[in-house]
């Protein structure tokens, strides 16, 4: 039996997934060229292990990890190193990057597999993610081996799935789950093994019935793996919300899930972890959602990383005339772009193209009313109306001593606001202004 | 359209990229519609005299701040509705028969003093209107305080002056009131209809609990605020509003007469001069209550709703740092 289950407060936005919900994920084509950024995850950045001129194959190691929280990256073509030097990424910071030239081969290295993947150590499992470069795909991006290794007192013992996909348009998880549902099961159980935890969970928001449905029946032989519908609110997907939604555990403040016992994984990461272990494959490629009114077909498509999103929305037919925004990630926190230029990594989870009708302008703000409804709605119980009050007139300790930092800036505050006041934008400038 | 060209064109700003339907204008005229039937029972009861002080208001009000933002070269705010809701609210908590200076008067001191020098709306520490209204009874307690009887007639211009419900609890008792209304039933109904003197849009129960019900509805007040209040007052007046000892007052006389209703799900809810934290608003509502039965029963006005909304006011923002809403993960916090 399925529960419903969720957190307090949260808001219901329009969740614009039929555009792109129906649509099965399809192939992209083969790049041109592949911009890679060397840090595409928390923590230290990847070194560079090729030279300009060098020949590289699909999967091959093209940067190597440069300390315990860091991530090795891949090429997902075969060709030519072309250049090595800073290049624009999706969230707005240049990035040391190398490019890679297809030579149209897409030759591979060979992966070594393990079709006894399930009788591997916990500690050979870390470290075949570990050289996967796998990191967490619902967009933070944290290296997966590292979250697989708790420190020594910190028990854990549940592993979660996330299917929520609570940010509006987005459709990738959801497609993944329709499509691969055994495999996701098995990454689960792969992360459960290298964890030494008995109890996994997968999370799904009910608006995503055919996928409940898939997940349910791939798990009918595990009874220790039981499949959540949980109630369509967003964040339901945040970390937090969702171990608090199925655990009814609260993550206590500054403190990691890993404090409650709990290891959350996306469901593109749990696949991920499957194909790592199973068949060797590095995360080369993921799914994107490229949706919205602005693009003219909204698709679900395997794209290699790497891929400029110019090249994946060429794929799906360009932009409408009235496009006036590109989002990589959903609508709620994803990164507004400046250029399309920008490569797609681990953690984009999206392409969102919004057309002018969509858009809301938030030049035009007023002082707020203190209606309250930001404070009915956050999910961390703070009162963001007072934060971003203190932020606008530079009393940041004192945004600070009002839980500043407990904020995950999930955005619910400035979407309910009726004096469209940049609720993010304030506590983000605080929150550079202060220590922790 | 190619992407490169088009590139030139995006807009970036900060997350989040989608926005909810709701804006501060919406919620003001939303406000102004739920005050309409009580307008329109204040026509039905005092003729058009309730049109001209109404008006009368809502024009000083909106051109007051129109005024005072264009000569102050800002962006004048007329269109979100605020003016007008101020002096829409002053207007029906104003006698039917007051001369002309007093609403222009009054509309003044409310939109000029008491917002738009605190900075305008969000700013205001008072409720505006109520304030306009303070000034008033204070200023010209004399005028302020001659109560027309309803006529259920448009024709009447000169209608015979009477005491409210209120004034006669005080002054002659509570069997003197049964008695000039008919019976006890009568009273109620009189009560709950509006039939009865005292300010324009005060007296008419059934159409004030109309228009709350619209913003209830709307999700533009919750119950927290006026459920305490009304609450409070009820109690209040059952344990001491009666002659025989504790607990023999009559509830439903307060809870129908004065400005209660009104106070309560259109005044004392207003987001700027009430707290925003739920639980602290259950706080402020009791304070209400409490402070308007006391004036009630104690003090020298037979009505205390307009003062106790204001003193209130005063400890919005104490209550608003006393009280904090749950956060999340804070009780395991606090065990470490």
């Amino acid at each position: 039996m399925s529960k419903t289950a969720t957190f307090e407060r949260g808001i219901h936005p329009k969740y614009h997934k039929e555009l792109a919900a129906g649509k099965s994920v399809t192939q992209a084509h083969l790049p041109q060229r592949i911009v890679v950024p060397l840090s595409q995850h928390i923590g230290a950045p990847a070194k560079p292990e090729v030279n300009i001129g060098d020949e590289v194959k699909r999967g091959q190691v093209i940067g190597t990890t440069t300390g315990f929280v860091s991530s090795p990256v891949h090429s997902s073509i075969s060709g030519k190193v072309t250049a090595i030097s800073d290049f624009p990424t999706s969230v707005g910071r240049m990035v040391q990057s190398i490019v890679i030239e297809s030579d149209g081969k897409d030759e591979s290295v060979s992966f070594k597999e393990h079709p006894e993947y399930m009788n591997l150590s916990a500690d050979e499992i870390k470290a075949m993610i570990k050289d996967a470069g796998i990191v967490g795909m619902g967009g933070a991006a944290f290296p997966t081996n590292v979250k697989l290794s708790p420190p020594k007192e910190k028990t854990i013992d549940t592993v979660i799935i996330n299917g929520a996909e609570c940010e509006p348009y987005l459709t990738a998880d959801h497609r993944l789950m329709v499509e691969h549902p055994r495999e996701v099961v098995e990454g689960l159980k792969i992360i459960m093994k290298s964890l030494g935890v008995k109890e996994g969970h997968i999370g799904i928001e009910e608006n995503k019935p055919d996928a409940i449905e898939a997940m349910k029946s791939a798990v009918s032989g595990e009874p220790d793996i039981k499949i959540w519908s949980l109630e369509i609110k967003y964040p339901q997907g945040a970390e937090k919300m969702l171990i608090k939604a199925i655990k009814g555990r609260e993550v206590p403040s500054k403190g990691l899930p890993m404090d409650v016992g709990v290891v959350v994984q996306n469901v593109g990461t749990a696949l991920a972890v499957y194909e790592a272990v199973r068949f060797g494959k590095p995360l080369i490629e993921r799914v994107v959602t490229v949706t919205g009114n602005g693009i003219k077909e909204p698709k679900n498509m395997m794209v290699r990383i790497g891929t400029l999103m110019s090249d994946v929305i060429e794929q799906c037919g360009g932009l409408v005339d009235g496009a006036v925004k590109v989002i990589s990630g959903g609508p709620m926190m994803g990164f507004a772009q400046w250029t399309l230029d920008v490569p797609v990594v681990k953690g984009t989870s999206g392409i969102l193209v919004l057309a002018e009708d969509e858009y809301v302008s938030s030049d035009q703000y007023s002082a707020c009313i203190r209606c309250g409804s930001c404070i009915d709605v956050c999910p961390m119980g703070l009162n963001p109306s007072i934060l971003s009050i203190y932020s606008e007139k530079g009393f940041y300790e004192d945004a600070k001593a009002n839980n500043l930092f407990d904020c995950f800036e999930c955005g619910s505050c400035a979407y309910v606001c009726p004096a469209k006041r940049p609720m993010v934008q304030f506590i983000r400038l605080a929150k550079s202004q202060v220590k922790p | 359209m190619t992407t490169e060209a088009k590139a030139h064109e995006l807009i970036v700003s900060v997350s989040p990229h989608v926005r909810g339907q709701e804006t501060v204008a919406r919620i003001m005229w939303t406000v102004n519609l739920s005050l309409l039937p009580a307008f329109i029972m204040s026509l039905y009861y005092f003729g058009p005299l309730a049109a001209f002080v109404t008006g009368l208001c809502i024009l000083s009000a909106v051109l007051a701040e129109h005024i005072y933002q264009t000569s102050l070269k800002k962006k004048s705010t007329i269109g979100d509705g605020s003016a007008f809701l101020t002096g829409f609210l002053l207007g029906l908590n104003l006698p039917p028969s007051v001369p002309f200076y007093i609403p222009i008067i009054g509309s003044v001191i409310a939109i000029v003093i008491t917002k738009l020098l605190f900075g305008g709306l969000g700013y205001n520490v008072f409720n505006p209107a109520l304030i306009g209204r303070a000034f008033l009874l204070i200023s010209f307690p004399k005028l302020m305080t001659v109560w027309s009887e309803p006529t259920a007639q448009f024709i009447a211009m000169d209608a015979k002056t009477t005491a409210t419900p209120l004034g006669i609890l005080k002054e002659e008792g509570l069997s003197k009131l049964i008695e000039i209304f008919g019976d006890k039933t009568d009273l109620y109904m009189s009560l709950l209809m509006g039939n009865r003197a005292g300010s324009l849009g005060e007296t008419s129960v059934i159409a004030l609990l109309i228009g709350a019900a619209l913003l209830l509805y709307r999700g533009y007040i919750t119950w927290h605020i006026p459920f305490s209040f009304v609450a409070t007052v009820g109690v209040m007046a059952w344990a001491f509003g009666g002659q025989g000892g504790l607990f023999t007052g009559d509830p439903l006389i307060h809870l129908l007469s004065g400005g209660l209703i009104l106070g309560a799900f259109f005044m004392a809810t207003d987001y700027v001069t009430c707290p925003s934290i739920r639980k602290g608003q259950i706080i402020f509502g009791i304070g209400c209550g409490a402070i308007t039965m006391m004036i009630r029963l104690k003090g020298g006005f037979p009505e205390g709703v307009m003062f106790a909304i204001l003193l209130m006011n005063c400890f919005a923002p104490l209550i608003d740092r006393g009280v904090k809403s749950k956060k999340f993960g804070a009780v395991k916090e606090q065990k470490k």
